[in-house]
């Protein structure tokens, strides 16, 4: 970690925030429809694992457009998705969940709870064969670790010694339901154990989010087979806009937001790099800008022709 | 050359020109593969080109999907059509709609081949059919497999593609003889007219092709007519244009299929020609598919519940004497 790495994390995690809570505020007002994922809470966790796995392929649920955005993707062609138009990045045919840049190596934006995770082990398997050092990571939420595709991939992945980096986003809800009511014990790691090294984090501090990912990458590098990193976290939404968040507690919600990550990393910029009030102001504002721009454009993009219904159904026509 | 070694012909032909294609599937390597496929491919490229994969059939595709995102041509065995179903999730999710739903940004250059259908007794979860379903799903290219020259040429076709492909065999048909012109250009996606005639058109594809052909001599010779034989090759998308210069010719039009009945593959190629060249049709077209039950494992009731060469010549025979042919 340094200064400049700091500040753009924390530039990024605002940015997300900023972001996330206009979405939310155009979902209401009906230009986004649909599924409305929100990553309030967890910024921490998908800017910094981003930054630390910068070069290496990605991919990630439906609650992915803080990453998307730390992945390099603009932020006003994820509000153009979002909004259903042409030049959004996915071309309006993918909305919210659906967030696509293979020239970021990033994969999605994958809707189908744990679906994602073996696409990554043969996507690590296609990069082990290639001789490619950079290695892989999939990103996936508690609710997706009691289901087949996880465990296969866990198996597949440690028989084959795959570049696979497992991080999983512990926020303890699969919708509404508590890990608790659906798995014997809240840590997920203990199910990875058997077949691969496991470490935790905690996932609402960047910094900490930063050295693991990036120790984690530093083994798949080195050959290591595949890794499990589980981060703690807490969503400060409803699984989406439609959801209210009432089966948890204010009590519950205050505990999970006193460590606010980017209180935290603001906290970090001032002691630990010695940031300037007006410095931190700078990067809010630029934030803030970002997004009235990714509105701005969103709002007054084309939506796509009708006449492309049928484009990229194949690559070949017949 | 045998149905299953022009597919392990057509196999071996590319895998030994482009590093990027591997297959992988249960016991496809050290075993040969169930249906011998594969046989001999791990010897000339290896564990790490031929994978011996688990029992798991939902990452087989999987994986599969991710390989052709991360750049290689992976051609997927799945050993039978009941065990696809396992996988549906990733072909019909994944497979299917990532290049789609990422406005064409993600290309899947990969194959899923499987064989299905009834073989003999395996019974309920052994001997089912699922174009109809797979059929209706964009994003997928269907093919079906009848021919051993087809069997070679589209193969090779499927794993060249950029585009994600069903490529489904018949457990019946792996041992079928026929010659491979490797001269010739195919393509896939043209019916193959297997017999010419002027009275009858009769679709089939699979395994039914060769039953029907079987059924011909008595049906022509008891309705004193010349059938053409159409064995559609392509499942989706489908070659109308040739289905319907024969219709044409013949006003009349017999669909064969194996799978179920209700909801079957050949609701589709009826109901377009209901549409469309209705008024072309001297009488009502003839739907001959598999009862709407379970495979038995008894073999009385398993060949009452599918079209046989006895059963296609007598339902023909007696439509075609109530329709005036």
């Amino acid at each position: 970690m340094n200064r400049l790495l700091a500040e753009d994390i924390y530039y990024l995690m605002v940015l997300g925030r900023k972001f996330e809570y206009a979405a939310k505020e155009h979902y209401m007002q009906g230009d986004i429809s649909g599924f409305l994922h929100l990553d309030i809470g967890q910024e921490a966790l998908s800017v910094a694992a981003m930054k630390a796995f910068e070069k290496g392929d990605v991919f990630a649920t439906y609650r992915e457009h803080i990453m998307a955005m730390a992945r390099g993707v603009e932020p006003k062609a994820v509000m153009a998705e979002l909004f259903g138009k042409a030049s959004g990045v996915s071309g309006g045919k993918g909305g919210s969940m659906h967030l696509f840049e293979p020239s970021r190596f990033f994969y999605g934006g994958d809707a189908i709870v744990g679906g994602h995770i073996p696409n990554a082990v043969g996507c690590a398997y296609a990069r082990k064969l290639q001789g490619s050092e950079d290695g892989v990571m999939v990103i996936f939420g508690d609710g997706a670790s009691n289901g087949g595709a996880f465990f296969e991939s866990l198996n597949n992945a440690a028989t084959q010694k795959l570049p696979l980096l497992f991080l999983c986003e512990n926020n303890e809800y699969a919708i509404g339901t508590n890990i608790k009511r659906t798995a014997p014990f809240k840590e997920q790691s203990k199910k990875a154990e058997p077949y691969m090294m496991t470490m935790d984090v905690d996932g609402m501090d960047a910094d900490a989010v930063y050295e693991a990912v990036s120790h984690a990458k530093s083994l798949l590098e080195k050959g290591h087979g595949p890794l499990f990193l589980e981060a703690f976290t807490c969503r400060y939404e409803g699984h989406s806009v439609s959801d209210a968040n009432s089966y948890r507690s204010a009590q519950e919600m205050a505990h999970c937001k006193a460590k606010d990550p980017i209180e935290l990393s603001k906290k970090r910029l001032r002691e630990l790099w010695g940031c300037s009030e007006a410095e931190i102001a700078a990067l809010d504002t630029k934030a803030q800008e970002a997004v009235d721009e990714a509105l701005l454009y969103a709002k007054s993009a084309a939506e796509p022709e009708i006449g492309l219904l049928y484009e990229h159904l194949f690559v070949e026509e017949v | 050359m045998l149905y299953r070694e022009a597919l392990n012909r057509a196999l071996d032909e590319l895998m030994q020109k482009d590093e990027s294609i591997v297959t992988l599937g249960e016991d496809v390597a050290l075993y040969g593969g169930s249906f011998r496929v594969t046989e001999g491919l791990v010897e000339k490229y290896g564990e790490q080109r031929v994978i011996d994969t688990p029992i798991a059939e939902l990452s087989i595709v999987g994986n599969a999907v991710g390989m052709a995102i991360g750049g290689l041509r992976p051609v997927a065995e799945i050993m039978t059509g009941n065990f696809a179903l396992l996988a549906f999730d990733q072909i019909i999710n994944h497979m299917a709609k990532l290049h789609y739903m990422s406005n064409g940004k993600i290309h899947l250059p990969m194959v899923v081949r499987f064989p299905q259908g009834v073989s003999r007794q395996l019974a309920a979860q052994h001997s089912e059919s699922y174009e109809q379903m797979l059929c209706s799903v964009p994003g997928l290219k269907v093919l079906s497999v009848n021919d051993v020259n087809y069997a070679y040429h589209a193969l090779k076709h499927a794993i060249l593609s950029d585009d994600p492909y069903i490529f489904i065999e018949h457990e019946l048909l792996y041992n079928k003889k026929g010659e491979v012109n490797f001269e010739q250009e195919l393509d896939p996606f043209k019916a193959r007219i297997v017999k010419e005639g002027s009275d009858i058109t009769i679709v089939s594809y699979l395994k039914m092709v060769d039953d029907v052909m079987e059924a011909l001599p008595s049906i022509e010779k008891e309705l004193a007519c010349s059938c053409e034989v159409i064995d559609l090759c392509s499942l989706n998308p489908i070659d109308y244009e040739r289905l319907k210069a024969s219709i044409k010719k013949t006003s009349r039009l017999v669909m064969v299929e194996e799978d179920h009945k209700t909801g079957g593959y050949g609701a589709q190629i009826v109901s377009w020609a209901a549409e469309e060249l209705f008024y072309e049709l001297d009488a009502p077209p003839l739907r001959l598919a598999g009862a709407d039950v379970p495979l038995a494992y008894n073999r009385a009731l398993e060949l009452a519940s599918i079209p046989t060469p006895q059963s296609i010549a007598e339902d023909i025979i007696a439509w075609g004497v109530k329709s005036n042919v």
